[in-house]
Formats: structure tokens, C-alpha cells, sequence
């Protein structure tokens, strides 16, 4: 870590903090303080947008935990967000559970049924891993067709809007702000742990799990904790999904969107909450800016405008392939190498930033 | 002060036998490692020094024999039958012979893990980080600093370990095994890959943990030059059996170890592979 000039950390609790150095307080109040005022300025499109990206936020963040790190790669995030938007849409609809109360029981169901599919992690790793993963996927994709009783199949569900402190969160202003307090609730809680005892021992056993093992890391009990942490965030996306549109339908829950999720952490970076963020948003973001360039060349050049939206697949395709060429550890870290290379500006070039996260 | 030798064992392997296949690695190996004493496993290539190691530590489960350590608390403990992390929690802490480290984490994390069986602390707690887990936290890290200031890596503490020379490597996996705060440290080649001045810094720490903190220690090597100088006892073995056992200066001297290992066969003496 580098050390700013003229900070200096006296006991143990003010270097281990989250934010230790004032400059990184500051910043994050500035990121606050446009959070607080943005829905007010927002047309209700750019609302929903933010709705959207505070909701992948919680889902990216739960894919990183388990894939950046404790390195077990997932296949199945489509398949847990669906577990986590099924059980709690029917929990309010078929047995009138107060939505919140089912929201977390969403998280939890989401949370042991990621444990179970974790439990191939005992044997397998990379690849094979992911293929197993991909059978949840598939079987849980299957299950929300098929189990035509249960989760009505192919048809969709319509949900009564969640009401919070009675007001209806109806509007995409209204939700808004759950929307923001349980992205930021996430993002603190995954901070947290990943500075902490278990965290670390998720990091070990992704970067060396013999050694893990032999300094005291239980390897087999960690991953199925972070199988189990990571599915519950996954879960509460899912839920988040079906109570921002109050309608669920399968189609959100394909391998597709399991792919855009690990798209997400990989241009944001992978063992990053920030990163996790950052991915959302821009992959969340992508497909409006895309129409929205769209719409600024109509006149100039409506034929290229009429092709734009057959290129959002590719322009996806290309912003990949381009981070995991030019900076495989994604958004976060450019914003390192931003705040790099402006910490001593306008004077010479320094040492880079040590710490991730 | 040095115990005096000749104590109690703290580690006893009786019939040690490991096999890969048709490859006898360990061929019923009996011998014991006493409260301590710094020892010094040494041999030629693929003698079953690091398979001794790996049954200890529990990466390896031997076919037959048993692995018997007294603990802490008096307590006796078959190794042969129990996890890695269960034997960690026991005291038993280990270096690798290729680094093995968490690269992509600091040196500070690194030290931290080695804390692990010491602390506390499920996923709620940690991810609440509030009240006793925060405590917790703090009153490890401040264990982790005594080893920071032992093993002088000050300067590197929140350096990310994998961009680290290779021999600062070498001493912060050590002070990892050190920061579990160990009953029995098992050091595989603390020594390889270095030159002179570091080999001789390494030794200054194994001779610093041994006395000092009165650690009992294994060390592994097969170069002789630096470990029989701070050895107290020396168990030399060849193809999975000891084939000599005492101090240094009597090991130095034993034909049969001359035989086998310090190269005293007239036509090739440096390579193994050579040997019948």
C-alpha cells in the first residue's frame, strides 16, 4: 500500500480500515452525494437503468465472491437468480408472505441450493467445475419450463408491487432507493468479509489450496461457504429482478444471463467489489448507450442506424475480447492506475498501488 | 535455552510406508523427532525426504505405519488418519520446497491466514465486521506484527507477495508457518535456489526460531553445507529407509551415508539416477 504523505496510522483499527486514507473518504461521500441527488435530476428512463445496475451490482458482486475470489467458476448464475425470483414471487403470491420476508427466504433457498451445487467442487476444478455448474443451469432452466404447476412454465408471473414504510414502490423512483440501499448493504457486508477471517481464506484457497489446506483452511468447507455466500447475494438479485419489473419470466434466467454475469466481472475486474460495480454498470448500460448513439445518428446515417441494434451482440463480443487483451484485471483496475497516476500529479510517476479491492 | 536432546519425542513415525503405484517412496520408515531438537532430514534425490513431510502434514496418506504426535496439551495424536487443516490446528506448520504462496495476496494477508486456526469468526460476523470480530482482527494482527518485526519484513508488509524476489519469498512463507505460532515447524529446502549470503540469513532465522522461541524443527535439505552446521541431530535417509542417524559430525563420517549420498563412488558421484 502506498502511503500518502503526511497520513500516519498510529493503531491497528485505523490502518485496517476500509477507507483508511481521508482523500478515499471523500471520494466515496462525492459518489454518495450524486447517488442522493441522481433520481431527482433523472428522467424515469435513466431511473430504470440505475434500478437495473444496482441489481446486477448485487448479482455481480455475489458472482465475484465465488469466481474472483475463491476462483471457482460458475456457469450457473442464471439458474440461482431464477431460484432466488421464484421462490420469492410465489412465497408472496401463493402463500401472501410480506414480500421482504420472502425476499429473504429467496436468499436463503437460493443459498442452500448453491451449496448443493457446490458440492462437485469437492473433485473438480476449473473447467470441469463449470461444466458441473452448467448442469445446475440446465436443469434448473428446465424445472421453470417444465414444472408448469409450480412456476407456470413458459407463461409469466405478475406480482403485486412490494410496499415499503407504505409506499408502493411502484415507480422507479420509489424503488430506487431499496434498489440503492441493498446494493450498498452488499457491497459493505462482501467489504467486510473479504477482509476478514473467511474471506481470506476464500482468497488462499483460490490462489494456492494445498497450502491453504496445510496452513489450517478447511478447503472443501470454505468453497461450499462461498458457494453459499455467493448464491444468497445471486438469490437476492434474482428476487430484486422480480419485484423491480413485479413480473417473472423465465427467459431472464438463461445461460445467456449466466454469461453476461461473468462477462460483468470480467470487464470490471474480478476480485473487486468495485469492479463488480463498475462491470454492471457498464455492462447494464451498454445496450442503452448503444440505442442512444442510435437514435444521435438517425439523420446523418439511418441506414448504419438501422444496423445498430443487430451490433449490440458484437459490441458486447468486442468489449471483452478488448479487456481481456488490454487490462485483464478490467475497470477497477484503470481506476487504480487513474488514481495512480493523479496522486503525485502534476510531479513524477510513482510506485504502483499495492493493495486490491 | 536449547533443551536438552533426548527427550520425549514429539513426533514418532513407526513403519512409515508409502507407495505411488509400483514406486516405493517411504519403505517402512521408523524415526523420531525429539521436543526441541532442530533436526535435519537430509538425503539424495528422491530419498522420501518431502513424502516424509507430506505424511506429516497430511497431504500424503501412507499405506501402512503410524504418525504420532504429542501435542501441546500432553495429548497424543495419530496424524496418519487426519486432514491437512486438523493437523495445522494441532501446531504443525510447513514451508514447500516450490514457494507456496497466495501470490495474489499481501504479505500482511499472507501472515494472516497463518492465524487462521487461531481465530474465530463465521460469515456473518465477518461480513457484519462488528463488535468481537473486529477485536479479533486487531488482536491477530498484532500477533502477525511480532512475527513481521521477527523475520524484519517491514518494508514489504503490504506488498502484494507474488511480486516479490524470490528469496523474500522464501522468508515470508516461512514467517506465514511462523505466524500459526507453531508447536512443530517442518522447513522442505528453506534454502534452495539461494545464494551464500541469503543461505547463511536463512540460517541465522531457523537458528533464531529453534532457540528463541524453542520451536522443535524439521528442516529437509539436501544441501549439507548450511543445515549440518545448525543441526543438533541429523536423520539421513536413502530410498525411503534411514540409513544413519546422529549428530553432524558422526553422520559426516558414517560409511554408509558416505556410501549413499556424499558421493563417494568413484565413477559418477553427483548423480543418482546413476546409482543401482
Amino acid at each position: 500500500m502506498s502511503l500518502d504523505c503526511g497520513v500516519f496510522h498510529t493503531r491497528y483499527e485505523s490502518d485496517m480500515g476500509l477507507r483508511p486514507r481521508p482523500l478515499q473518504r471523500i471520494r466515496l461521500g462525492v459518489f454518495a452525494l450524486f447517488v442522493l441527488v441522481f433520481p431527482f435530476v433523472a428522467s424515469p428512463y435513466w431511473l430504470d437503468l440505475a434500478n437495473q445496475v444496482a441489481i446486477a451490482t448485487v448479482g455481480a458482486i455475489g458472482l465475484n465472491i465465488l469466481v474472483g475470489y475463491t476462483g471457482q467458476i460458475s456457469l450457473g448464475q442464471g439458474a440461482f437468480m431464477a431460484i432466488g425470483a421464484y421462490t420469492a414471487g410465489l412465497l408472496t403470491l401463493n402463500f401472501g408472505v410480506p414480500w421482504g420476508a420472502s425476499v429473504f427466504a429467496a436468499c436463503l433457498v437460493t443459498a442452500a441450493a448453491g451449496t448443493f451445487f457446490g458440492l462437485p467442487s469437492l473433485r473438480l476444478k476449473g473447467l470441469y467445475l463449470a461444466i458441473a455448474t452448467l448442469a445446475a443451469q440446465e436443469i434448473v432452466e428446465w424445472g421453470m419450463t417444465h414444472w408448469t404447476a409450480v412456476t407456470g412454465g413458459t407463461e409469466a408471473i405478475v406480482l403485486p408491487a412490494p410496499v415499503l414504510f407504505g409506499i408502493r414502490l411502484n415507480s422507479n423512483f420509489n424503488f430506487y432507493w431499496l434498489a440503492v440501499l441493498t446494493a450498498a448493504g452488499t457491497a459493505l457486508f462482501a467489504a467486510n468479509l473479504l477482509r476478514s477471517r473467511i474471506g481470506r481464506a476464500f482468497e488462499a484457497v483460490r490462489d494456492q489450496d494445498v497450502a491453504a489446506s496445510v496452513i489450517g483452511v478447511d478447503v472443501f468447507r470454505t468453497k461450499l461457504l462461498a458457494f453459499a455466500t455467493s448464491s444468497f447475494f445471486v438469490g437476492l438479485a434474482g428476487a430484486m429482478i422480480a419485484f423491480h419489473r413485479n413480473i417473472i419470466t423465465w427467459e431472464r434466467f438463461t445461460l445467456s444471463t449466466s454469461i453476461v454475469f461473468l462477462a460483468m466481472i470480467i470487464v470490471g475486474g474480478l476480485g473487486s467489489i468495485r469492479g463488480s460495480f463498475l462491470g454492471a454498470a457498464l455492462i447494464a448500460l451498454l445496450p442503452a448507450m448503444i440505442t442512444n448513439v442510435g437514435r444521435a445518428i438517425q439523420d446523418t446515417a439511418p441506414q448504419a442506424a438501422s444496423l445498430l441494434p443487430y451490433a449490440q451482440q458484437a459490441v458486447f463480443g468486442i468489449v471483452i475480447i478488448l479487456f481481456l487483451i488490454f487490462e485483464p484485471r478490467g475497470l477497477s483496475k484503470l481506476w487504480e492506475n487513474a488514481k495512480d497516476y493523479f496522486h503525485v500529479w502534476p510531479f513524477a510517476y510513482r510506485r504502483g498501488e499495492t493493495r486490491t479491492g | 535455552m536449547r533443551p536438552a536432546a533426548g527427550e520425549r519425542a514429539i513426533l514418532e513415525l513407526s513403519d512409515l510406508t508409502l507407495r505411488f503405484g509400483g514406486v516405493t517412496s517411504l519403505a517402512g520408515l521408523t524415526m523420531e523427532v525429539r521436543r526441541g531438537e532442530l533436526l535435519a532430514l537430509i538425503g539424495p534425490n528422491g530419498a522420501g525426504k518431502t513424502s516424509v513431510l507430506n505424511c506429516v502434514s497430511g497431504l500424503y496418506r501412507p499405506q501402512a505405519g503410524s504418525i504420532s504426535l504429542t501435542g501441546r496439551d500432553g495429548a497424543r495424536h495419530a496424524l496418519q488418519r487426519l486432514a491437512p487443516h486438523r493437523i495445522a490446528a494441532l501446531g504443525v506448520a510447513r514451508t514447500f520446497q516450490n514457494i507456496e504462496l497466495f501470490k495474489r495476496m499481501t504479505v500482511l494477508d499472507n501472515l494472516m491466514l497463518g492465524r487462521h486456526v487461531h481465530m474465530n469468526g463465521g460469515v456473518l460476523s465477518g461480513g457484519l465486521y462488528w463488535g468481537r470480530q473486529r477485536e479479533r482482527e486487531i488482536e491477530h494482527r498484532r500477533a502477525v506484527e511480532q512475527v513481521i518485526d521477527f523475520m524484519n519484513l517491514e518494508p514489504l508488509r503490504s506488498a502484494v507477495v507474488g511480486n516479490l524476489a524470490y528469496g523474500n519469498q522464501r522468508l515470508v512463507e516461512m514467517a506465514r508457518a511462523l505466524a500459526l505460532d507453531p508447536h512443530l515447524l517442518l522447513l522442505d529446502e528453506p534454502t534452495a535456489g539461494m545464494n551464500a549470503e541469503e543461505k547463511e540469513s536463512m540460517a541465522r532465522f531457523i537458528l533464531d526460531v529453534h532457540e528463541e522461541q524453542g520451536i522443535t524443527v524439521v528442516v529437509v535439505d539436501h544441501s549439507i553445507d548450511v543445515i549440518m552446521d545448525i543441526a543438533d541431530r541429523v536423520v539421513v535417509l536413502d530410498f525411503g529407509r534411514r540409513i544413519a542417524e546422529g549428530r553432524p559430525e558422526e553422520v559426516r563420517n558414517d560409511p554408509a551415508v558416505i556410501d549413499a549420498y556424499l558421493g563417494a563412488k568413484a565413477d559418477d558421484p553427483g548423480h543418482d539416477e546413476d546409482r543401482p
